[in-house]
């Protein structure tokens, strides 16, 4: 129909906040649509193209049979696969279902779990397919989701820094708040993109986008019990929405006790 | 009647323009429509299990990743409802600022819904790209309401999507006044453009259909509802939010991983209409001129309409954010401490998509033994399948994929989020065996 790259927008199990974000570039939305041919975006248009796909974005995680069936065939019709978000890359927060069991948490919601079909545990999309490239985030960054198109469009690799949300509290010139005010934050361990929101508002980063590159979460410990954070405090902030990113799972046994 | 028209099967996979994965199952026996369901089949993520245990100040982080869409209405009720639990009541400024960042909320996503996910369907058009190549001046307009929404949820949330700066008692810190004031132009551009949006949306096309379920909103004096108030219904319900759960209950259903939920066993519907339906005398003057303007009464159960009212609800949100932001002064602390006791708190607020319930017991140490969520979709479930019935019954004699493409936009009308609920819809009509 046209020579533009098909692009497809898949969902799993997720908060729809990630595609959100795709939705919420006001200002490049219609250029974009001049750009690319979308053609799988369920969220935002009835029009479905069977496919292949040149750019796939996958948000979600994979939590029932139905996905894993899903995502292969995705994969099959995609020249790309790029994964968008916590849920994509690390199981998202459902997958906190994943340090205990399935049985257990569907009896505390349902009356009847047996009607429901779900996986014992919530897992990234790179636990069943190849993917090309992952994208963090709880949400994923507007301006680090544009930048992963417009590279895939000029044929280069995007830029996404590894780094840790650190960087990012010095080039906004936010004062430490772990060294300065005493504050527990996980910004030592955690991967940049957000623009370091947390310290900004006053308050410690979450790890919203998961553990940075080469991050040696155990040696935050230390660091957090100088400002007076309690035994579990660490664990507690690790079990989050990249609770099952591996530096954050494994990180946490060492303030476990 | 031809045979084959009275007992036939359509299929409508994967409806588009939803929050969420689900799909509709109606079959068709004897020129009867026997059966209706909407059936979610977004994975189920169990919240209310994955919070038991957490502290008292988690819930306001991990229950925004309920929804993308709405996570301030998640976090501010999750809010509430713990400083219930711990006998506080947030008011004055700070609860200001909240309603300020709810409005907020309110402008992205009712922007979201009128412009990018219901237009399409009045102008026969898939998606909001299409309606840009002959509307463009539509969708310019869509897309600057839906931004000044979210700059307002940036400017006082941190972000859009998942907030960061709401927490019990309040926020984290108080953006200064400096920050609040550069959002006045623009939202005073979104307020013309939220009154164009009513004049424009009046002179669509809806097609006749009424709902007959019991509608249920919130309901505060001298105030159009939005962070806090009774529970009022159609049918003369007046409750303090936690008395809730004495009168609706969640069931399950086989073919849901939503819980379905019901007023005394009856069906009721949450949502733009109720709210205008119970409260469009708390409107302020120039929505309620708007309102006249567009042809409305004081109650309107036309789901088709919707568009309208989320139109109205706009303005409504845009002029409030306003007044707030006219007024603001930073508020010093930026929350009130909130201790944790042993006790049990509810609190409900209108979500964009209707009335949010909350519940959590705490521990002593305001630990979480229990939480119920009630969202919604999952409110609306029978409604929606209600109103669904009728267009089918209706619509018999339509071609299949016709009918199907109504039962879609009946699906829309409603908004529905089903990744609150639990997403997908899928459209599935058995009208019996053709002969």
């Amino acid at each position: 129909m046209t020579g533009r790259p098909r692009l497809a927008v898949w969902k799993f199990s997720s908060c729809d906040g990630c595609q959100l974000q795709l939705l919420d570039c006001e200002d490049e939305l219609l250029a974009l649509a001049g750009r690319v041919d979308i053609s799988y975006f369920l969220e935002a248009s009835s029009a479905v193209g069977c496919g292949p796909y040149d750019l796939s974005l996958v948000e979600g995680s994979i939590a029932s049979p139905a996905d894993v069936e899903r995502i292969r065939r995705v994969r099959r019709l995609s020249r790309r696969l790029v994964t968008i978000g916590a849920c994509a890359t690390a199981g998202g927060i459902q997958a906190l279902r994943n340090f205990t069991t399935l049985r257990e948490v569907a009896a505390a919601v349902y009356p009847r779990p047996e009607l429901l079909s779900s996986l014992e545990t919530s897992t990234p999309i790179s636990a069943h397919v190849p993917v090309d490239l992952e994208l963090h985030g709880c949400p994923v960054d507007r301006r680090q989701l544009l930048e992963v198109v417009a590279a895939f469009l000029s044929g280069r690799r995007p830029v996404v820094p590894g780094h840790s949300v650190c960087v990012e509290c010095k080039a906004r010139g936010t004062t430490c708040l772990l060294v300065a005010r005493s504050v527990p934050c996980l910004g030592p361990v955690t991967r940049a993109g957000c623009g370091a929101i947390c310290p900004a508002y006053g308050r410690g980063c979450y790890g919203c986008f998961g553990p940075a590159e080469s991050a040696t979460t155990a040696a935050l410990g230390p660091a957090w019990e100088r400002v007076g954070a309690r035994a579990g405090d660490l664990k507690r902030a690790l079990r989050g929405v990249n609770a099952w990113a591996p530096a954050f799972r494994e990180g946490d046994d060492e303030d476990g006790h | 009647m031809r045979m084959g028209t009275e007992n036939r099967t359509i299929r409508v996979g994967d409806i588009a323009r939803v929050e969420g994965e689900g799909a509709l199952r109606v079959r068709v026996r004897g020129g009867r429509v026997e059966r209706v369901e909407l059936d979610v089949f977004e994975p189920p993520r169990y919240f209310e299990a994955l919070l038991r245990g957490r502290t008292y100040l988690e819930p306001v982080d991990i229950t925004a990743r309920i929804c993308g869409i709405c996570p301030v209405a998640y976090q501010l009720t999750a809010a509430q409802a713990i400083e219930a639990a711990c006998g506080v009541v947030v008011d004055g400024p700070i609860r200001d600022l909240r309603r300020l960042l709810y409005c907020g909320e309110w402008i992205q996503s009712h922007a979201l819904h009128v412009y990018l996910l219901h237009a399409p369907d009045f102008l026969g058009c898939d998606s909001v790209v299409e309606v840009a190549r002959d509307h463009p001046e539509v969708v310019r307009r869509g897309l600057r309401l839906k931004k000044a929404g979210n700059r307002l949820m940036e400017v006082v949330g941190g972000r859009a999507v998942h907030p960061v700066n709401p927490r019990v008692g309040g926020f984290h810190r108080a953006p200064d006044r400096r920050s609040l004031a550069d959002l006045i132009d623009p939202l005073e551009e979104a307020r013309e453009d939220a009154l164009a949006t009513v004049r424009w949306a009046a002179g669509l096309d809806f097609p006749d259909l009424e709902v007959d379920a019991e509608l249920v909103a919130l309901r505060a004096p001298g105030e159009y509802a939005i962070d806090r108030g009774r529970v009022v219904s159609s049918g003369g319900l007046d409750l303090p939010p936690d008395r809730f759960g004495e009168h609706f209950t969640e069931s399950q259903v086989p073919h849901s991983t939503a819980l379905v939920s019901t007023l005394g066993g009856r069906t009721y519907l949450v949502g733009p209409l109720a709210r205008y339906s119970l409260g469009s005398d708390r409107l302020l003057p120039e929505a309620r001129a708007a309102a006249r303007e567009a042809g409305l009464g004081p109650t309107c159960r036309n789901p088709f309409r919707s568009i309208v009212v989320r139109s109205l609800e706009l303005l409504q949100a845009c002029s409030e954010a306003l007044t707030i932001l006219r007024g603001y002064r930073p508020p010093e602390p930026s929350f009130v401490e909130v201790r944790p006791r042993a006790g049990e708190g509810s609190a409900c607020t209108e979500a964009p998509r209707g009335l949010l319930y909350h519940r959590y017991r705490l521990d002593e140490e305001g630990r979480i033994v229990t939480a119920t969520i009630v969202p919604p979709t999952s409110q609306n479930q029978l409604a929606i399948e209600a109103d669904l019935r009728r267009l089918v019954e209706r619509g018999l004699d339509l071609p299949d994929a016709d009918l199907a493409h109504l039962c879609e936009r009946g699906v829309r009308n409603h908004d529905p989020c089903i990744s609150c609920a639990a997403h997908f819809l899928r459209l599935d009509v058995d009208r019996g065996p053709a002969s």
